[in-house]
């Protein structure tokens, strides 16, 4: 009696493995011969990666502007020199500031910094002389930028003036340490960020697509009236893009480790563990969507603006969450890839910090469950 | 012809709007995504904590902290009693900068000598901890003014005096909200016209439309114009929203902003055709269109200036439909560009458009062949 029970379960069990294997052997061939596949698992995450290694940087460097003296003295031209020795500006000197008016409107420089008629006269008299600066508005953070360098410029100029003849030294020396990135490079924190955005590409865009397709052509009840369970019928579709979205991570680190030169100062433990957390709730969310959806259009914009959007811009990937409105900073809490971009972002720069990783994958793996559940009930409930 | 387009046109918009959650998702999401966005994104930044460790018993010291916990960009200053907590919140990010003031800081000044304080701060968000750095050089310069030796060099100094043209309080929203009205016409015209083609050629209605009496160029056009016309709409809805919703003002000229926008429109679309001709599946086709989006978006100058990137890499923006028109919809609304840098910056579009349809139109026929 014991024996034929523990028999069928045994016969339970090996058809379940068998029924795993030839799914996941169906998906993993979709997978290898749809050119589309690749091209988002790989391409996208290359071009990616290249475009924030090389090419897009929060680091400013030679801004252009334009600089008018409007009177020739030493002293003017000692403070000019200043602005073109700096290797903040592109400066490009004239004596009237309505020349450079037309190139601030056209944007082909960021700011007008004017040296008045007055400053040499004001200057001997000890009543403090004025230099203006006139920004670029229509680009806030440029504006920002020229505002502050102007600013230090100009306070390194008149200080060195002032040793010069007064011999003192500055009252207070405050001493910057930029810890875990001295050189300050946004290249470092901006690819590590950039893969938990391949991550949920592969995860949820991918995943969503090409279950949807499924439901759209009718495959998926054909796949439902096979003996298949529901859980197989999630595991066997899940798995291939679980270890797709892994490769691609790992290609991704290779890149930015051999190629960018980002340091890797964390454990690949730590590393595997963390993505492979933030892919749970990644695929989940791409169940979900295709099984709530059905239609393919549907499911890439819902991934769009669930998915990739959120993870771009409501991760603290580039803009702070600490400096959104507060409703917002609400929303951001359950967005996935907030918690796994500053823990990345930390695996490489800083090294293992387990306690931050424990909390990040708990609460995101805490989320891939209810991201399940939600895309099981809605699976259920669309068959009946 | 006219009226066979008609039918054709009539048919397309049919089967991008009769869905009603299509419809949903061509109206609601991208408005919420105004919103959102417009809202999040934002480099300033606020509410940030940082960490204080305090040995100088002096009023120099005490002073500092003072000043610290006054400035508006901290949400909360946390005390710490041993530098080893200063490293600790650091590395778990409960603080983006900690500041050590050492136990001879108050002695230092009123002796007259230079007198260190140390500030760390987090590398790994290296864009806001710069801008708290800065926030932070300032209160510390502002208490050395105020010091005796301060006030003595502070004599010798000169002001600053900035001004901000186009958008005086330098409101991120205002730079934002231009951006997003560009880049939502791109991803909902590029995805909508790139599976326009690829939908029909895998549900099979794609030989139908051939053996009809229709030309290529018309199904062509009966193709193009839906998109056309939502994007419109889009574009439409955003400025409204920036002008009554976020309180933008438009300085130029709304007929110039729609006539460029006519010509960027008509690029992307282009574009979205292009894609759409390559692929077999709707999965390519919004894989494919997924592929341009990204890079269009980030080669843009909408994430970062353009003049930040190598020069190799700013050539190849040229290509960038995005990137002229966000010069015309920001110069329109904030600068009242003239026309002459209106057409400037159309020209090109005008260009990628002619390129990318006829591109589509060469690819498509080649494909029937």
């Amino acid at each position: 009696m014991t024996d034929t029970a523990h028999g069928a379960a045994e016969a339970a069990h090996s058809g379940t493995v068998r029924r795993l294997a030839s799914l996941v052997r169906k998906e993993s061939l979709q997978i290898l011969r749809d050119p589309s596949s690749i091209l988002i698992a790989f391409v996208l995450p290359a071009v990616l990666l290249f475009l924030f290694g090389y090419g897009v940087s929060l680091d400013i460097q030679r801004t252009r502007v334009g600089l008018a003296v409007e009177v020739q003295t030493p002293l003017t031209q000692d403070l000019a020199a200043s602005f073109q020795a700096s290797r903040y500006f592109d400066v490009s000197t004239g004596r009237d500031r309505r020349a450079f008016e037309e190139d601030l409107v056209l944007g082909r420089i960021r700011g007008i910094i004017v040296i008045p008629a007055t400053f040499t006269s004001d200057f001997a008299a000890h009543t403090k002389p004025t230099v203006q600066v006139i920004v670029d508005g229509s680009e806030p953070n440029t504006a920002n930028f020229v505002q502050n360098y102007t600013q230090g410029v100009v306070a390194n100029w008149a200080a060195l003036r002032s040793a010069e003849t007064m011999a003192q030294q500055p009252a207070i020396i405050p001493e910057p340490r930029y810890w875990f990135n001295a050189e300050l490079e946004s290249r470092n924190f901006l690819v590590p960020g950039s893969i938990a955005i391949v991550m949920a590409l592969v995860g949820t865009l991918l995943t969503s697509l090409v279950v949807a397709r499924e439901w759209e052509r009718g495959t998926m009840e054909a796949i439902m009236a096979t003996p298949v369970t529901a859980a197989e019928l999630v595991a066997g579709k899940i798995l291939p893009y679980f270890v797709l979205g892994l490769v691609s991570m790992t290609l991704c680190v290779a890149v930015a480790v051999f190629l960018f030169g980002v340091p890797f100062r964390g454990s690949l433990l730590a590393l595997y563990a963390l993505s492979a957390s933030f892919l749970v709730p990644a695929l989940g969310q791409g169940l979900l969507i295709s099984a709530a959806t059905k239609n393919q259009f549907l499911a890439s914009q819902v991934a769009l603006l669930s998915a990739f959007m959120p993870a771009f811009l409501l991760s603290g990937f580039l803009f702070e969450i600490n400096s959104m409105p507060t409703v917002i900073q609400w929303i951001t809490i359950i967005v996935p890839a907030r918690y796994l971009i500053p823990s990345l972002q930390t695996v490489f720069l800083a090294g293992d910090i387990w306690p931050m990783f424990l909390e990040a994958i708990a609460v995101m793996l805490a989320m891939g469950a209810i991201m399940f559940l939600l895309a099981a009930r809605s699976t259920r409930k669309r068959i009946a | 012809m006219w009226i066979r387009l008609k039918a054709l046109i009539i048919k397309e918009l049919l089967a991008i709007l009769r869905d009603p959650r299509s419809r949903m998702i061509l109206i609601g999401p991208p408005i919420v995504q105004l919103l959102v966005f417009s809202y999040a994104a934002t480099l300033e930044v606020r509410n940030v904590d940082v960490i204080v460790l305090n040995r100088d018993s002096g009023r120099w010291g005490h002073e500092l902290v003072q000043r610290i916990d006054g400035a508006p960009t901290f949400r909360r200053i946390f005390h710490a009693q041993l530098p080893a907590a200063l490293q600790d919140s650091i590395d778990l990010q409960s603080a983006i900068a900690a500041i050590h003031i050492g136990p001879t800081f108050s002695r230092d000044i009123e002796a007259g000598r230079s007198a260190d304080v140390q500030i760390i701060l987090d590398g790994r968000r290296s864009n806001a901890s710069q801008i708290v750095g800065g926030y932070l050089n300032q209160i510390v310069a502002s208490l050395a003014a105020d010091t005796p030796a301060g006030r003595r060099v502070t004599d010798a100094g000169v002001n600053v005096v900035p001004r901000n043209w186009f958008n005086p309080n330098l409101i991120f929203q205002w730079f934002m909200v231009p951006n997003l009205i560009a880049s939502i016409a791109l991803i909902i015209g590029l995805v909508v016209t790139a599976l326009s083609i690829a939908r029909e050629r895998e549900l099979g209605t794609f030989d139908q439309l051939m053996v009809s009496p229709l030309r290529t160029h018309e199904i062509l056009i009966g193709k193009l114009t839906p998109p056309m016309i939502i994007g419109v709409f889009h574009i439409t809805i955003y400025i409204l929203a920036a002008i009554f919703v976020f309180g933008i003002p438009l300085r130029g000229s709304l007929v110039l902003l729609y006539g460029s926008a006519i010509f960027y429109l008509a690029s992307v679309v282009g574009l979205g055709l292009f894609i759409s001709a390559l692929s077999m599946t709707q999965q390519q086709a919004i894989l494919g269109a997924f592929l341009v989006m990204v890079p269009a978006m980030l080669l843009s100058g909408f994430a970062t200036p353009i003049e930040n990137m190598p020069g190799w890499l700013q050539h190849v923006t040229i290509v960038n439909p995005l990137r002229y028109f966000l010069v015309v919809v920001k110069g329109v609304f904030l600068k009242d560009i003239p026309l002459s840098e209106v057409a400037r910056n159309t020209l090109p579009l005008a260009i990628i458009a002619l390129f990318t349809l006829s591109a589509a139109a060469w690819l498509f026929r080649r494909r029937l062949e």
